[in-house]
């Protein structure tokens, strides 16, 4: 693949905006924010190149941004299905079931924590507690929770997405880059 | 029903839109606070004794005053919406709700600090939250409550929302401003603190939603009236999260110190136990904080109730006593693995140390391997001690209070549940089989 990396002209300006957020000669604190932008328009991951991408644009180097962006949990450095799966497993959710949900969905999809289905549709990721301790177990897909989970709703929430999903699915969402 | 201050209006329809929250006295407080000196409003969040509602309980007014003005430096107000505490979902659901009531604290706050630019800092998994707020602040400064000139005031103020990207650690104030400034997030040495060197390096004050929010009736009622509420040093109201076995988990507003036995047991709150089973144990402020047996959070060792109150809950020490923490309430029944869920504890922990330090980087990978160790019935009688040597020397050793986070549940789970660690030593082949794993009651064993 040698398509160009170069943000669509509604990210673009997104990005423009974010960065104006912070003073003169501060632009670098956009990063994280400009990145999840990115991992929304490359495909759900970020490439070296692209993260060389983000760096040209913020006006640092390339290292800054590797970085950071392998700091953070959020950030996926390697290709994922275009529905990431990121259940929750801390403590609370332990305590509701979480163990049988991820037990569950893996013989479901017939993959391993950390693993994407052959068709490349899912990745099942296990993550730290999500703020939804009070509704557990639970799930998120890009900036979705699902809640209060059982194995009848994780079958109709896996068999919808399977029919409607047709381009990676990010936490950013796509129609929160074309505002404005 | 007790006194509602934050959630009076939770549940009014439309009040995440700002003419909805104008209707029901939105933003008066804001324009009461114009009214006032900088240094007054200052003052009745002294008076109310407001303490921080994030976890530390520093009183707030006390760390307004320690903010240094040094001419021609910006300084920054800057909200931890990066609620990662396992146990706690508060934050989350005001800012869904609510989220004008914290555009107007933080207005407040900004105009009594004399800054002009503030950030909330949330946490990247609540991307829809995130874009809830950035709509908000859109509204407020359409309606001229943020930007130039504030409804004539001579007051400027920007207000901007910012995601993080996934890192518990990034709720250490100043890992935060790491984060916030584009870099890892990495805990800075103190001193400085934040209040002379923060982001950019200049002065900042760094609170937690709930906190800001509370400025809003603080300013209604006066820091007099506000400190009636509660008892004692824990003044106001607390936004519990209550989750774990009870029959009705949720965010309930308390007014510090009620009874722990009314929190857990009357139908206002959580609704007692579920399924008829007896409660075991209760983490009570975050899964930082000391997991408690049953007869300890309800009574206090002279017998007398535990309250719901900073006090309160640490009246013993850690001897026999716990923290208030972030006010996440978590409650475990009599058929809960107090070594299963410390594991995954123990792994939370493991997989959000920064790195940094040794002792936290390396000591939070030993206790979960060894912890899982002894789940998986390979454990010995000196894993126990091992283990107990491991927190005892992360504990204070290290840039950051992760550390103490870390060692606390281990500490007090083997204080108060040993035994239960040696049970697992000596006969595995009886409790794994049963406690192995924690069975959700409508997932059968067949289905999974």
């Amino acid at each position: 693949m040698c398509e160009e990396i170069k943000f669509s002209d509604d990210a673009f300006a997104l990005v423009k905006r974010l960065m104006s957020r912070y003073p003169e000669g501060k632009q670098k604190s956009a990063i994280l924010p400009i990145l999840h932008v990115a991992q929304a328009e490359f495909g759900g991951w970020l490439s070296a190149p692209v993260m060389d991408y983000v760096a040209s644009i913020l006006s640092i180097q390339s290292i800054e941004v590797y970085e950071v962006a392998s700091f953070y949990s959020m950030f996926n450095l390697k290709p994922v299905g275009k529905c990431v799966i990121e259940v929750c497993r801390t403590g609370p959710c332990w305590l509701s079931g979480a163990e049988d949900i991820v037990n569950y969905i893996g013989k479901k999809l017939n993959i391993k924590e950390g693993e994407t289905t052959v068709d490349g549709m899912f990745t099942l990721k296990g993550v730290e507690c999500l703020a939804s301790c009070g509704s557990a177990p639970m799930m998120q897909v890009g900036e979705k929770y699902h809640e209060f989970l059982t194995p009848a709703k994780i079958d109709t929430i896996l068999d919808e997405y399977r029919q409607t999903t047709s381009e990676p699915i990010s936490h950013w969402a796509k129609n929160e880059i074309k505002v404005n | 029903m007790g006194i509602k201050l934050l959630t009076n209006n939770i549940n009014v329809a439309g009040i995440q839109k700002l003419d909805t929250y104008q209707n029901n006295g939105g933003y008066d407080m804001f324009k009461k606070a114009l009214s006032m000196t900088p240094d007054a409003i200052v003052e009745e969040v002294k008076k109310s004794g407001l303490r921080g509602r994030g976890g530390a309980g520093f009183p707030t007014g006390m760390k307004w005053s320690f903010l240094a003005k040094p001419e021609g430096v910006p300084r920054y107000l800057v909200c931890n919406a990066d609620e990662s505490e396992p146990g706690t979902f508060k934050d989350r659901y005001m800012m869904e709700r609510i989220p004008h009531l914290l555009i107007e604290g933080m207005a407040i706050g900004s105009f009594a600090l004399g800054c002009h630019t503030s950030y909330i800092y949330i946490r990247g998994e609540l991307m829809y939250v995130y874009h809830i707020l950035q709509k908000a602040i859109d509204e407020a400064y359409a309606a001229g409550f943020l930007g130039k000139n504030i409804l004539g005031s001579g007051f400027d103020f920007d207000l901007h929302v910012h995601c993080g990207a996934g890192a518990y650690i990034c709720g250490e104030e100043t890992a935060l401003i790491e984060s916030l400034e584009g870099k890892r997030g990495n805990p800075r040495i103190k001193p400085p603190f934040p209040a002379i060197r923060g982001l950019w390096d200049c002065p900042t004050v760094v609170n937690n939603v709930e906190t800001l929010m509370a400025v809003v009736p603080i300013i209604k009622l006066g820091g007099d009236e506000y400190a009636k509420i509660g008892i004692g040093k824990s003044t106001g109201t607390k936004l519990i999260s209550a989750c774990g076995h009870i029959n009705k988990p949720g965010i309930y507003e308390i007014e510090l110190g009620i009874p722990v036995e009314e929190f857990i047991y009357s139908d206002e709150y959580c609704g007692g136990i579920r399924n008829g089973k007896k409660l075991k144990a209760v983490v009570a402020g975050g899964s930082s904080v000391p997991v408690l047996p049953a007869e300890l959070i309800l009574k206090l060792a002279n017998g007398e109730p535990r309250l719901m109150s900073y006090e309160s809950l640490g009246e013993g020490g850690f001897a026999t006593g716990t923290m208030m923490g972030s006010g996440g309430f978590i409650a475990m029944d009599e058929d809960t693995s107090i070594v299963k869920n410390l594991w995954t504890f123990a792994r939370f922990y493991h997989h959000e140390s920064c790195g940094q330090c040794s002792p936290c980087r390396e000591g939070t990978g030993w206790m979960e391997k060894i912890l899982h160790k002894i789940l998986d019935g390979h454990g010995n009688i000196s894993d126990i001690d091992l283990l107990w040597d491991i927190q005892s020397k992360i504990e204070g050793k290290t840039i950051c209070p992760l550390g103490e986070a870390a060692a606390w549940p281990v500490a007090s789970a083997i204080r108060h549940f040993r035994s239960e660690f040696e049970e697992y030593v000596r006969n595995p082949q009886n409790i794994i089989e049963d406690h192995h794993y924690y069975r959700l009651n409508n997932i059968s064993q067949e289905s999974v």
